[in-house]
């Protein structure tokens, strides 16, 4: 924002080509609604999510149609949390709070986590899910930081991998024992397709909250320097 | 459809391309941010009425409120210049600690 401005190309350049995008994909929109005449898939989707072990279909789509998408979506999310812990040491935790923010924490952090685990069981049978409810764990950890708890409701340093990996690890071994039992990679037997998706959720809610805190913690904090010391890194 | 959601989703979209507009041109960053949150908002409303309640509930804890959190420290971070007034201002906005000493690891600069 204080750089000064040489060439006005680049800007008209991505304004045209972001535009160009927009049009193509409202001509793809368009099409969709009004000129497909085939079978929708949808309705199909529909008409198989009683055998999906959950009611709400957009559950039965991401945890069982379309799991694998959801687990690429898992390593992407731990792919990032690499990238963030590479790029440096954790950034200076808050100081103690106001007594009215460190009163409200208090409050609000136990039915963060209440909620979350809510929405987890309920993500089956109406709107919820393992998303949501680790968005709800990560702004829980969030709170705490800005509280001035340095670690964001996060366990150890060297603890951490094993939480966010967790959840990616669970969905594969979830999917590896499927096959094992001869159904597929990722495909569930009706009769315990909903413990199934139970299983995979709460690990990836798990994941997904510690995996946000740390992105919000801003760093890797085994880097983070003690002042005891120093200035010398911690291991 | 009746006059009331119609008009209703009028003032949605009118929110919403507005305050991108507002957000993406604001001078500051922190500005730009804070109103990247409220556009965050405005969007669950835009997906609730679009019949997405899971994705309303991921918008506004994900989208508003996570990110928006994020790029509000990332704005901290850019804004962070060697000036020792914008350091005080900064540190009595932030309730920081006093700094512990100059740090092994170099921030790079943006």
């Amino acid at each position: 924002m204080s750089a000064p401005r040489t060439s006005l190309w680049p800007a008209i350049a991505i304004a045209g080509l972001l535009g160009g995008l927009g049009l193509l994909l409202a001509w793809a929109f368009l099409t969709a609604l009004l000129g497909y005449e085939g079978e929708r898939l949808a309705e199909i989707a529909l008409a198989r999510v009683p055998d999906s072990g959950v009611s709400n279909p957009v559950t039965a789509v991401l945890l069982n149609f379309r799991a694998y998408d959801t687990l690429l979506e898992l390593a992407v999310l731990l792919a990032a949390l690499l990238g963030i812990w590479s790029l440096g040491p954790a950034s200076l935790p808050y100081g103690a709070p106001e007594p009215v923010l460190a009163r409200l924490v208090g409050w609000v952090v136990p039915l963060l986590v209440l909620s979350a685990g809510y929405l987890l069981w309920v993500g089956g049978h109406a709107p919820g899910g393992a998303f949501q409810a680790g968005a709800l764990l990560g702004a829980a950890g969030v709170m705490l930081r800005l509280a001035g708890y340095a670690s964001a409701g996060l366990p150890r340093r060297h603890l951490q991998p094993v939480l966010m990996a967790g959840g990616l690890l669970a969905f594969v071994a979830v999917g590896l024992i499927q096959t094992a039992l001869g159904l597929g990679f990722l495909t569930y037997a009706p009769a315990s397709a909903k413990w199934v998706i139970l299983l995979i959720e709460t690990a990836a809610t798990l994941a997904i909250g510690a995996t946000l805190a740390a992105a919000f913690v801003g760093g890797d904090p085994a880097r983070v320097p003690r002042p005891a010391s120093g200035g010398a890194p911690a291991p | 459809m009746n006059l009331l959601l119609l008009t209703f989703d009028l003032l949605l979209t009118l929110g919403i391309l507005g305050l991108a507009v507002a957000a993406l041109t604001s001078r500051s960053a922190r500005r730009g941010v804070i109103l990247f949150i409220a556009f965050g908002l405005l969007l669950a409303l835009v997906w609730a009425r679009l019949r997405a309640p899971d994705l309303a509930l991921a918008e506004a804890a994900i989208g508003a409120g996570l990110s928006g959190a994020l790029m509000l420290a990332a704005a901290r971070r850019a804004a962070r210049r060697p000036d020792p007034q914008l350091d005080r201002q900064l540190d009595s906005q932030a309730n920081h600690q006093p700094d512990p000493g100059p740090p092994a690891v170099q921030e790079s600069k943006p």
